[in-house]
Parts: structure tokens; C-alpha cells; sequence
């Protein structure tokens, strides 16, 4: 089946295996000089962690992505379809881009399972029933299908953030955002959560994890972003990033997170 | 001849109380529509909007109520449109309580964790929706107890009704007074009435204050 994406995209050769394509992206928060000039390129199915020290720009840089930030310079084009083409290519675009916080941003207001149906219903015009087979469907894959229908205040960090993914499963993304999805939860429930990105990635979907969790970087990424001041410094897939960090910045930044290379195998 | 202040005179200051509710109630209504307007554009992302509706809100938060139903009820009639005072007041009073209902629930909006609309963008809802089932809901709650406070303010204020000569509780007491000459009696009953009517308002706003701030804790 295509996707509104595909028909809608220009130059549909590249639209379908390039999932997002980033050009000269230049984004202020007035003096701040947020992202620099960020080219990248994401292929359908790539696993990319992006990593780096506070404040150098990798959250910015995902959330142009389905832009919850404007951008001042450059495009973004996701299956080809550009970004920056006005509110029917954005809502577009969002119908197709899933996205995890750090605060998970539940609504508190609803159930697990009104939660899940929300979007669907509203956005893709699905009946009821079917919102609600499918979220039912990826509650168990997140493996909390028997809390579908108490609302997040009951549930526990790692469980609301397995639900929050499954929100934003149940869309039917082509392609996932993790905003730091471990960052604010107890540390025994950051492997629950990494559990179920890991089941992600092994699926095939197409994902862009902002996170600290090394361990998951070398375990399901394809390539490892290092950014630093709103640039990237160092693009490699796990096995160098680890190892032969070629910068600097990037050795500093691996050893104040405690990372040795000497120590990676 | 001065009438003394018996129970007939009770009743008809009593019966008048039916006026006080009414034109409290519908511009309660009346100002709850233009409140909802006015918050909603005061958080648009359209400049102008936001301009428009802050002018709003500081014309009518700047100048005393009266004054409002003066300029409703006698510009009216210079503009060739002569109201009577029923509905000066329930115009003026309606406008009044859009610009405070406005400013209050503008404040509720904004008192939503910004996350909450972050996340229903992504999830790809139009601003209606995000509004509909994300933001209003949750804001709704914390709007519950400051606008019952300020319906309270909108009865008290109704007496000012009687000045452009509205028949409501306080008028009916000026004529009970001028033909008894017995002015605190009659407007002791009078403020007994209106606080009847708002003490439990007040109270319930207390209540429901507390109610609303352990749910947010949990």
C-alpha cells in the first residue's frame, strides 16, 4: 500500500530508500546558534543513535525532524517530501514520524488505551474497534497489554514510557524519534524501556534515538552521531565510534562518560 | 406615607432575587462563549490576535465595571440603537466577564505542561483536536475553582444593574427603602441575600480548589 509519503513524494527514486535527508540545517533560538550547517543522511531501516554533551544540539536536531522546531536555514526532506513546503507536507510528515519524550507526555487524562487510539482515530479516521485492536496489539508488544485501561498516574515511569511507544506505534510510523527516552526514569526501569527499542530496531523500523545509553548504541545502531556546539563532529558505526574515535571532542566526550577505548573489545 | 418593612416588603425584595440569578447566569454564559474566544486567541500563535484580544482584556480589567454599563447603555442610544436596560446590562456584563473569564482561562492554557501539546502535534493532531481532547480537558480542571470565584465577582457586580435602572436585588431594595426609610434593614436583608448566594459558591470554590490540587499531586 502506498503511503500518503510515497504518492506525495518529488524525485520518487531517492524518496523511497532515503528516509530523511537533512541540507544545510540552521536553526537559532536568537542568539544561540542551535544547529550549524547539519547535513545527514538516514536510509529506511537505519538505526542511528545520536549522542553528545548537553546543550550541542541533538534534541534540536530530531525535533526539526517532525518539526516541533522551526528551522531558519536549509531543508529537511523525510521520504523525499520537503519539510519546509508549507502545513499539508508537515501534517503529512508527522502522520509518518513517531515520537518518544523524555517525559513521556502522556495524556493524564485518558487511559492507556484512549491514549493509543487518540491519534488514529482523529488523524487516520479509524473506527473504534480497529483503534483499539491495534493499540491492544502493541501494548503487548511492549508487554503491558493488562494496563490498557488505567491512566499513566498509575503506572510506572518504564511502563508509561513502553506506552508512550506504543502510542506512537499505533500510527503506524515509517519512522521513530527517541528523545532521550531513558533520561528521566528510576535506573531500574531503563532496561524495560531499552528492551522494547531493541525489539523495535529489530523489526526494521527506522529510528533516531537521542540517548546516553551506550549500550544500546553499540547494540542496535547502524551509525553513531557525535554533536557537539550544534555541529557534528563524527559520524561511524559503533565498532569505530567506540574504538578509533577520530576527534578530539569525541575521545573528551567518551571519557567523561566514562568510556575508555582501551576498555572495547 | 412611610410604609413599614414587613413581610410583604420581604417578599418583594425576595422575588427580586430571581432577576440578580438570571442576568447572573446568562452573562456568566454569555461571558463564558467570549471568554472561550478571547483565551484561545490570547494563546494563538497569530500576532495579531494575541494583540487584539491583550487590548481587550486591559480596556475591561482597567476601567470600573460601571463605567462599562454606562458606555453600553447610554452609547448604545447615542449610536441610534436604544436598549433597554435588560439587555445593556446583560451586554455590558456579558463583555465584562468574556475579558476576565479570558484572562483566567488564558492562564489555565498555559499552565498545561507544554509536552502535553508537544506530543499531540507529533502525533500528528490539528490544532482543533490538540485543543479539544489534550489541552481544554486538563486546563478545565484547573480552571474549575478561579471561575467559580469569579462568578461570585459577577453576581456581587450584577448590582450595578440597578443603577441604569434594572430591576434586580439591589434596585428592588432602593424602592423597598424609599417608601419604608428604613435603610438598614432593607439593605441588611439585601447583603444577606447576596451573601447566601455566594457563600456557598465561595465555598464550593474552596472545596473544589482543594479537590483539583490533590489530583494534580498524585
Amino acid at each position: 500500500m502506498p503511503t500518503e509519503l510515497q504518492t506525495g513524494a518529488t524525485g520518487a527514486s531517492r524518496g523511497s530508500d532515503i528516509a530523511v535527508r537533512m541540507e544545510g540545517v540552521d536553526k537559532h533560538y536568537d542568539d544561540f546558534h542551535a544547529l550549524k550547517k547539519i547535513d545527514l543522511e538516514v536510509r529506511s531501516g537505519e538505526r542511528i543513535v545520536i549522542c553528545g554533551p548537553s546543550g550541542s544540539g541533538k534534541s534540536t536536531l530530531i525535533r526539526c525532524i517532525n518539526r516541533l522546531e522551526e528551522i531558519q536555514g536549509g531543508r529537511i526532506l523525510v521520504y523525499g517530501r520537503d519539510l519546509t513546503a508549507g502545513s499539508a507536507a508537515v501534517e503529512a510528515i508527522r502522520r509518518e514520524v513517531g515520537m518518544v519524550f523524555q517525559q513521556f507526555n502522556l495524556f493524564p487524562h485518558m487511559t492507556v488505551l484512549e491514549n493509543c487510539t487518540l491519534a488514529p482515530r482523529r488523524v487516520r479516521s479509524v473506527s473504534r474497534e480497529e483503534a483499539e485492536a491495534t493499540a491492544r496489539r502493541y501494548l503487548e508488544r511492549v508487554r503491558i497489554p493488562e494496563q490498557a485501561d488505567k491512566y499513566p498516574a498509575q503506572l510506572s515511569g518504564g511502563q508509561q514510557q513502553r506506552v508512550a511507544i506504543a502510542r506512537a506505534l499505533c500510527m503506524n510510523p515509517k519512522i521513530m524519534l527517541f528523545d532521550e527516552p531513558t533520561s528521566a526514569l528510576d535506573p531500574e526501569m531503563v532496561q524495560e524501556v531499552l528492551d522494547t527499542m531493541i525489539d523495535l530496531a529489530e523489526g526494521g523500523m527506522t529510528m533516531l534515538c537521542v540517548t546516553h545509553e551506550m549500550g544500546f548504541a553499540r547494540k542496535v545502531a547502524d551509525r553513531v552521531v557525535f554533536m557537539d556546539e550544534g555541529e557534528i563532529v563524527e559520524t561511524a558505526p559503533p565498532s569505530e565510534f567506540f574504538t578509533r574515535p577520530q576527534h578530539k571532542r569525541t575521545r573528551k566526550f567518551l571519557g567523561q562518560i566514562g568510556i575508555q577505548q582501551q576498555n572495547i573489545v | 406615607m412611610i410604609r413599614p418593612f414587613g413581610f410583604n416588603e420581604f417578599l418583594f425584595i425576595l422575588t427580586a432575587v430571581q432577576w440578580t440569578i438570571a442576568l447572573s447566569a446568562i452573562a456568566f454564559c454569555g461571558g463564558g462563549l467570549g471568554g472561550l474566544g478571547i483565551a484561545l486567541a490570547r494563546t494563538s500563535s497569530m500576532k495579531l490576535l494575541r494583540l487584539v484580544t491583550t487590548g481587550y482584556i486591559r480596556l475591561f480589567q482597567g476601567t470600573p465595571l460601571l463605567m462599562q454599563l454606562f458606555l453600553v447603555y447610554f452609547g448604545a442610544n447615542i449610536f441610534g440603537l436604544p436598549l433597554n436596560a435588560w439587555i445593556a446590562a446583560l451586554l455590558a456584563l456579558s463583555l465584562h466577564a468574556s475579558a476576565f473569564l479570558g484572562e483566567i482561562w488564558r492562564g489555565c492554557i498555559q499552565a498545561v505542561a507544554p509536552g502535553q501539546n508537544e506530543a499531540a502535534t507529533a502525533l500528528a493532531l490539528n490544532y482543533r483536536d490538540r485543543m479539544r481532547y489534550v489541552i481544554l480537558p486538563q486546563a478545565a480542571r484547573i480552571a474549575v475553582a478561579p471561575t467559580v470565584g469569579f462568578l461570585v465577582q459577577l453576581i456581587k457586580g450584577t448590582s450595578l444593574a440597578s443603577i441604569i435602572g434594572f430591576m434586580e436585588l439591589t434596585r428592588s431594595g432602593q424602592i423597598i427603602n424609599n417608601a419604608t426609610f428604613e435603610p438598614f434593614k432593607v439593605f441588611g436583608v439585601v447583603a444577606l441575600i447576596y451573601f447566601s448566594l455566594c457563600w456557598p459558591l465561595s465555598l464550593l470554590a474552596r472545596r473544589l480548589e482543594r479537590h483539583f490540587a490533590r489530583s494534580t499531586a498524585r
